[in-house]
């Protein structure tokens, strides 16, 4: 507890300290996007010829597609052919440990206060750092490898494990499934791979940093991860994006798959730069990410904080297919100056006795503009299916916004859903109360947003949770007088 | 202690406070009485900095400083408290939690060391049987589902574990049931010591005969319209404000704003 209101009064006044640049050589190709391109990326990559072929196809796929524009959320054309597609630190050597890594890169990670070193020896977590595209530190792999546990990049995975990533990718968002999803299909760069197998209860936290530092690069992770019968897993995504003054797109695609009795939690904490106070700059983050409840008694939970990005579009959802599969959906997204979040989840009700939880927390202060953007369906098969939703909103200030739309298609008269919204404003008799016992107000609005998304933090792993607040706190600087 | 100097207030465009002056020395204890309306609520707030509160004329000193020119955080920090009438519920924000930000946010201003989690209890849990409060409530959400009785108590609490040199209590007595005041006065009466003083608004003389105080003022349309001794709360309670000559005019908004 001292720590995390320590944490906050430390972050009083501080602009976006994450921007900052690391000046790593890099291999960039040519901006522009054609075949020619997509073949360069897998040649560059030595992918199989399957694989190209479905790089392709998505490809062909994305040019009949038009960019979508039902989302609630406004922002200039995107530049596709003024994007480059791939970025890769030069020095590629396969590295053994940590020591080996670049040192500007571990300057950086040391800036971004990621200590790797630190994180292997006292939080148990395996870190697969991913700097721009391509990953340059894998650890703790020995030890997961003796339980058959399979944690790499993308990119890995394809040369070492092809049957599992043919046999998966694309099969939860397929090629075709939206805009954006295709063209992350087309020119994915790298991402992470799991495959815990059955019965595994994966012993620690994996966890993947992202970040995206080279300049006009668009990034386009692509992340496939598979808990078989019985598997549990709990995955963690977190980044941080340097300063930049161009929009950049990130668009990447995340497929979760549980298998029978397998249990998978996704976190994430999102931070990329969300553009200055005037809403110049910042990233637009246009990720797909869904997960299938494959087999009976399979659960997925998606828990995400937002925080960063001028843009965000995204809706992890969850395909309820098993019988009496489970899946949870928690989310806190900010915005503050002139972000937009348009975001939400989808859950998809197939399976008998299928069971849902949407807890949904909306901040916006200053301009931004804040979505939530929820669909439950159940289909006519999925007798006694039950949703629970719930979706706040707060407000802070009055030039800011909250919306929600909540989508329901019912097809089984035994369904049971709740659905429970909320709008507050932060009243200026809160940060009163608190000031009125002695605590700052930039920290009163911390503590008193915390409470608000309490229900939500109290799902992530606990470091997240400290991360999240501090955050938080930085993202909401100087919304109040 | 504090010195309050002609202290108009406006609220809303509106005129409330037309002038107040009072002095409060060290160790007294002030009582504030009169009718709905009448600004008792908007003086503690003033006082304590409610920015919804704009003081347009007057002066008030705290320790010689000027208190008017403190933020409110800053005005707690130096040992300004005050126990609302109507205390806020702040959803998901942990009671001791909250507490123990607000005691080392004032420890730090003192120059002292931030008490951490376990030291920190060991005060709450000694104030929490003095004033017959039970565990749950310190990890309960700040006022959350509180009924009106438990909030009054929650305050006292908090103004017993954040120890002020002056504490505005606003009708901290309105809600409780009888053992509860007594409790809540017992605790009151237990920090009362030659350092620290009070202002305590309330209705009822029923309170000033646990609590004593060393004054009563009657406040009546944005005025201190009558000062005395202990014995002209008795002499409220028995006439009602309305057989006060100089309350003529304010008698008849009795109860009809809050
Ligand atoms: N925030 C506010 N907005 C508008 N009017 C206010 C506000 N605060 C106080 N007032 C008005 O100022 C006057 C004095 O109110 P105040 O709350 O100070 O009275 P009080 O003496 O505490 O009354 P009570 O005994 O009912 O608690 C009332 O007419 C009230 O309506
Ligand atoms: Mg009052």
């Amino acid at each position: 507890m001292s720590t995390a209101t320590k944490q906050i009064e430390e972050l009083a006044n501080t602009e976006y300290k994450y921007g900052f640049v690391t000046d790593t050589e890099q291999d960039i190709i040519p901006v522009g996007l054609n075949e020619d391109v997509v073949r360069l990326i897998s040649s560059k990559k030595r992918e199989p010829e399957w694989l190209l072929e479905w790089r392709l196809k998505a490809f062909r796929a994305w040019l009949k597609m038009e960019e979508p524009h039902w989302q609630n959320v406004k922002y200039g054309p995107i530049d596709y052919q003024g994007t480059s597609y791939y970025a890769a630190p030069k020095e590629k050597k396969k590295l053994n440990s940590l020591d080996e890594v670049d040192p500007e890169i571990r300057a950086t990670f040391d800036k971004l206060g990621i200590p790797i070193e630190e994180q292997k020896l006292l939080s148990n977590v395996a870190v697969d750092a991913v700097f721009d595209s391509v990953s340059v530190a894998t650890t703790f792999r020995s030890k997961l490898a003796e339980l058959g546990i399979i944690f790499c990049s993308f990119s890995e995975a394809v040369k070492d494990h092809p049957e599992l990533v043919k046999q998966y990718v694309g099969s939860v968002v397929p090629h075709t499934d939206n805009y954006f999803a295709a063209l992350n299909s087309a020119v994915f760069s790298d991402g992470s791979f799991v495959y815990i197998p059955k019965g595994v209860k994966c012993p620690m936290e994996l966890s993947t940093y992202f970040r995206i530092n080279a300049q006009n690069t668009g990034q386009f992770e692509r992340t496939l991860i598979i808990a078989d019968e019985g598997a549990s897993v709990s995955y963690l995504e977190g980044c941080t994006a340097p300063k930049r003054d161009e929009h950049q797109l990130h668009a990447a695609v995340v497929e979760l798959i549980a298998h029978t009795g397998a249990t998978i939690k996704y976190s994430t904490v999102q931070n990329w730069y969300p553009g200055d106070k005037q809403g110049k700059g910042g990233i637009y983050n246009f990720v797909t990410k869904r997960g299938i409840c494959k087999g009976d008694r399979s659960k997925i939970t998606w828990t995400q904080v937002e925080t960063g990005s001028s843009v965000t579009w995204k809706y992890p959802s969850c395909i309820l297919q098993g019988n009496d599969s489970i899946g949870e959906f928690y989310s806190v997204a900010v915005t503050n100056n002139f972000q937009q979040a348009d975001t939400g989840t989808k859950m998809i009700h197939l399976g008998k006795n299928t069971r849902s939880t949407i807890v949904s927390k909306g901040i916006s202060a200053g301009r931004g503009q804040n979505t939530y953007r929820g669909a439950v369906r159940i289909g006519k098969n999925a007798s006694n299916a039950r949703n629970y939703s719930q979706c706040d909103s707060l407000l802070i200030g009055d030039r800011c916004g909250a919306h929600t739309f909540p989508y329901l298609e019912i097809k089984n008269t035994t369904a049971k859903v709740e659905h429970e919204a909320s709008t507050s404003k932060i009243g200026e008799d809160q940060i009163f109360y608190c000031e009125s016992r002695g605590i700052a107000k930039e920290d009163a609005i911390n503590m008193i947003v915390s409470g608000f998304c309490k229900e939500v933090f109290r799902e992530l792993p606990m470091e997240f949770a400290v991360e999240a607040q501090k955050l938080l706190g930085i993202s909401l600087e100087g919304s109040v007088g | 202690m504090l010195q309050v100097k002609n202290l108009k207030v406006r609220v809303e465009d509106r005129e409330i406070l037309k002038g107040i002056n009072l002095t409060v020395n060290q160790g007294e204890v002030h009582a504030i009485m009169g009718p709905n309306g009448s600004g008792k609520s908007t003086f503690a707030r003033a006082l304590s900095g409610h920015p919804g509160y704009e003081v347009t004329e007057g002066e008030v000193l705290y320790n010689g400083k000027d208190l008017l020119d403190m933020d409110p955080d800053e005005r707690a920090r130096e040992g300004v408290f005050m126990a609302f009438q109507y205390p806020v519920e702040i959803p998901g924000v942990n009671n001791a939690y909250f507490l123990k930000a607000a005691l080392n946010a004032k420890r730090k201003q003192a120059g002292l060391d931030e008490l951490d989690a376990i030291d920190f209890m060991k005060v709450v849990k000694e104030k929490l049987k003095v004033l017959h409060i039970d565990d749950s409530m310190l990890q309960r959400s700040v006022n959350e589902g509180f009924s009106g009785g438990e909030k009054k108590r929650n305050e006292i609490f908090h103004m017993a574990v954040l120890e002020p040199a002056l504490a505005l209590l606003d009708e901290t007595d309105s809600g409780l049931d009888i053992d509860a005041l007594r409790v809540v006065s017992e605790g009151v009466n237990a920090m009362r010591s030659a350092d620290r003083s009070f202002i305590v608004v309330t209705h009822y003389q029923r309170l000033l005969n646990y609590i004593v105080p060393d004054y009563v003022h009657v406040l009546s349309d944005g005025k201190i319209v009558r000062s005395g001794g202990k014995e002209l709360a008795l002499e409220l309670e028995e006439k009602g404000y309305a057989g006060q000559a100089a309350l003529r005019h304010s008698s008849g908004q009795a109860g009809a704003r809050r």
